[in-house]
């Protein structure tokens, strides 16, 4: 246990009990207090142009008493300040409205078993560390233009209630995430790990000169719908979007997801998996409610299994849901959703690096099966126009090719889409997953995703470079 | 779906005011009724045609095709990884037509009462006013002191952070339309055949802030001068600057809509940035874009 830890379970136990006194002994009360370091190192036309670090506890109070629920945060952790933290949760839910929907607090509950500690020295890294990894990748991008980030996080975070549930938990992250330009191009490479010394500045940084020098000079081809080769960066997105607006439990509740629990929506070839245990840790292993978070198994050949659930929407699903330890600090607004989403590859083999623009030796074997096609890197700006069919619209970026005959033959210029996500991967459109899945960290929120590359019958592009 | 004033409200620098004026309770009964009639409109119809927005929609077409691609930081690279880079190029301001001689656009920081309204920037710089097109002509940037030296220009006054723990970057101000000569009646009575949009609901555009797409809450078809029937899923798409010059009639019923949400910057900031803006006609526009 690091000292952190200690430190934050002590606060989370004192203004329990603080909270408990002050609303009286029948309110359900809990408490989390998070401790988040965020450190991040920016670079733009090939040098450092950002440097910054941040530590912040958050101290989160809950209340729920005859009938009513309020919520409250804080940042000011010294005695004072926690103490007005439990004064006002009181006296606003004593104002707050009724609560139908309140599902009562987690009882007592052990946490899934990580296989390794968590690697202090990956969250705690210092500007010394992002810095020769940013050097190593603006040094391969060579004489393009690099830009990205490195950024690393450490989250330590406990939680007690007055059902007798305290748990406590660290994770660490850290991610490469950059480009290489040229006047006409761009090329993209990132990764994401629990440990630093997974990333490698200097292949990532190659990776994405190799797509930028392959993608100079782009043709304009005409929309319309392309077999495809995604590439897992573009794949982390549908990946993110499925989990989003689809396997959230209070989208489904709600008739606005596209999920049928039971249905063959996807193609059998298709598994997807929820794991907090491995890839990139995008949150502790229990949710804001205190819920253990296990392994949820979302699709298994192809067949929808589950959503994600926090107390509240698994009370409303009814027929035996129960959380499945995603709550967040909007899942009672916006549903509670998968965060650390797995496509299952074909095999899980270390790929080999490529020639040419490809990123890597599994994406070149989807490759080498398309007569006529397109090789996707990136999606960009994806958003949804439909969520009951998960209609989205975004851009291609970082690289787009066309696909002759097995070989890449030629950069095309960025295109528009407007495709439905799960209808792209219905059964009989996948014809081919990848064999590995390399691990993304979310540029937007704590999300994580483990993606292979996919070969896809059809992709929808509405548009191109001129409209 | 449909809502009022917005999908994300109207905010503003003012006070209680601004939500009385909204008049809230007077609009459920209407916003109810489209709602419930979209569930039986037909879809949008497909293809090239004459487009009319509404106030709250251009809005954001501002911000998303006028407003990021202006900020001094994107246009030199600082922003290329993350937000994206822009379309501009620094060599052309002054010269360049964005859009139409109806485009005339303000930087102001100083407009009373709307959002991206303030005293001083975050280096300091007093709130001032600066035409970013005019006559439909490129003529200024968002900038902060840092980015100006690097550009060679001689003004800021555009640089923000979310909070005391973020690093303050070139922001949006209030970034609007001035006013045009017509009214939206005006604007409808003069269509043969088209399509009204209003109320955002989805927005996309590409990392140089040229290809665009957005999504409305509703649309009715206009014939021959009228309001025809309501359709549903309404989506329009194009590339900023032949869009922009494809405007050839503007109303004068300016709002300064407030956009609450506006993400940049890594860490992540959130702004606040205005847009007035008023209801606009634009010719030879793909609609009804569907996947």
């Amino acid at each position: 246990m690091s000292p952190d830890v200690t430190a934050r379970t002590e606060t989370a136990e004192r203004v329990l009990q603080a909270a408990r006194t002050a609303a009286g002994g029948s309110a359900d009360v809990d408490v989390t207090v998070e401790h988040e370091h965020v450190a991040l190192t920016r670079f733009a036309n090939s040098y450092i142009h950002q440097n910054v670090a941040s530590d912040t506890d958050t101290v989160t109070l809950r209340i729920h008493v005859d009938g009513r629920t309020a919520l409250n945060s804080s940042t000011v952790t010294d005695d004072q300040g926690l103490a007005a933290l439990v004064e006002r949760t009181v006296a606003a839910v004593r104002l707050s409205p009724a609560d139908p929907g309140w599902a009562g607090l987690s009882g007592p509950a052990g946490l899934p078993v990580p296989a390794d500690e968590p690697d202090l020295a990956t969250g705690g890294a210092g500007p010394e560390v992002r810095a020769e990894q940013v050097k190593a990748y603006v040094d391969a991008v060579g004489e393009f233009t690099a830009a990205g980030f490195y950024r690393n996080r450490m989250i330590v975070t406990a939680y007690a209630n007055s059902e007798g549930q305290s748990v406590h938990g660290t994770v660490v992250e850290a991610t490469i995430d950059g480009i290489a330009k040229t006047e006409t191009s761009d090329g993209a490479s990132r990764q994401a790990s629990r440990r630093m010394s997974d990333l490698d500045g200097a292949a990532l940084g190659a990776r994405a000169a190799a797509k930028a020098l392959a993608s100079q000079n782009p043709i304009e081809i005409d929309p319309g719908e392309y077999e495809v080769v995604l590439e897992p960066t573009a794949v982390s997105d549908v990946l993110w979007a499925l989990a989003d607006f689809g396997f959230n439990g209070k989208s489904l509740i709600e008739g606005t997801s596209f999920v049928r629990l039971g249905g063959q929506q996807f193609d059998p070839s298709v598994t997807l998996i929820d794991d907090p245990l491995s890839g990139p840790a995008a949150g502790p292993l229990f949710d804001t409610e205190g819920t253990p978070r296990e392994v949820l198994e979302l699709v298994r050949d192809g067949v929808t299994r589950a959503a994600a659930h926090d107390r509240r929407s698994a009370r409303e699903a009814g027929a035996g849901a129960v959380s499945t330890g995603h709550a967040s600090a909007f899942s009672a607004v916006e549903g509670a959703q998968p965060i650390n989403i797995r496509l299952e590859p074909t095999v899980n083999l270390a790929p080999t690096e490529v020639e040419g623009p490809a990123a890597d030796s599994s994406v070149q074997a989807l490759v080498t099966q398309v007569r006529r096609g397109l090789l996707v890197t990136d999606h960009w700006y994806t958003r949804c126009l439909d969520p009951r069919r998960l209609v989205m619209t975004g851009l291609t970026r970082n690289g787009v090719w066309l696909i002759e005959n097995g070989e890449i033959t030629r950069p095309v210029k960025n295109l528009r889409f407007t495709q439905s996500y799960p209808e792209a991967l219905a059964p009989g459109r996948v014809l081919g997953i990848g064999t590995y899945a390399p691990a993304f960290a979310s540029k937007y929120g704590a999300f994580s995703a483990m993606a292979p590359a996919l070969r896809l019958a059809g992709w929808n592009f509405t548009g191109g470079a001129s409209g | 779906v449909r809502s009022y004033p917005s999908r994300r409200g109207q905010y503003g620098t003012r006070g209680w005011e601004l939500v009385t004026e909204l008049d809230l309770a007077s609009q459920a009964a209407r916003i109810a009724d489209e709602a419930q009639a979209l569930l039986r409109a037909p879809q949008c119809p497909s293809g090239q045609t004459t487009l009319i927005l509404g106030g709250e929609q251009l809005a954001l077409q501002i911000h998303e095709s006028v407003g990021h691609a202006i900020e001094l930081d994107r246009i030199l690279g600082w922003e290329a990884a993350y937000a994206g880079t822009s379309w501009l190029d620094l060599a052309e301001l002054g010269t360049l037509r964005y859009g139409s001689e109806l485009m005339n656009i303000v930087i102001d920081a100083t407009h009373p009462g709307a959002l991206g309204s303030f005293g001083y920037d975050d280096e300091g710089t007093k709130a001032g006013k600066r035409d970013a097109v005019r006559n439909g002509i490129w003529t200024g940037v968002l900038a902060g002191r840092e980015s100006a030296a690097v550009a060679g220009l001689d003004y800021g006054g555009s640089v923000r952070s979310m909070d005391w723990s973020r690093l303050p970057i070139v922001r949006m101000t209030n970034v609007g339309l001035e006013p045009g000569p017509h009214t939206l009646d005006e604007i409808i009575a003069a269509t043969d055949d088209g399509v009204f949009m209003d109320m955002n609901r989805s927005w996309s555009i590409d990392d140089k802030r040229l290809n665009f797409q957005f999504g409305c809450e509703v649309g009715y078809e206009v014939k021959n001068g009228k309001l025809g029937r309501m359709v549903k899923n309404p989506t329009y798409t194009g590339i900023g600057p032949t869009f922009w010059q494809s405007m050839d009639m503007l109303s004068n019923e300016i709002v300064a809509w407030g956009t609450p949400n506006c993400g940049k910057g890594q860490p992540g900031q959130v702004g606040h940035t205005g847009h007035p803006a008023a209801p606009a006609r634009f010719q030879n526009v793909r609609v009804g874009v569907r996947g």
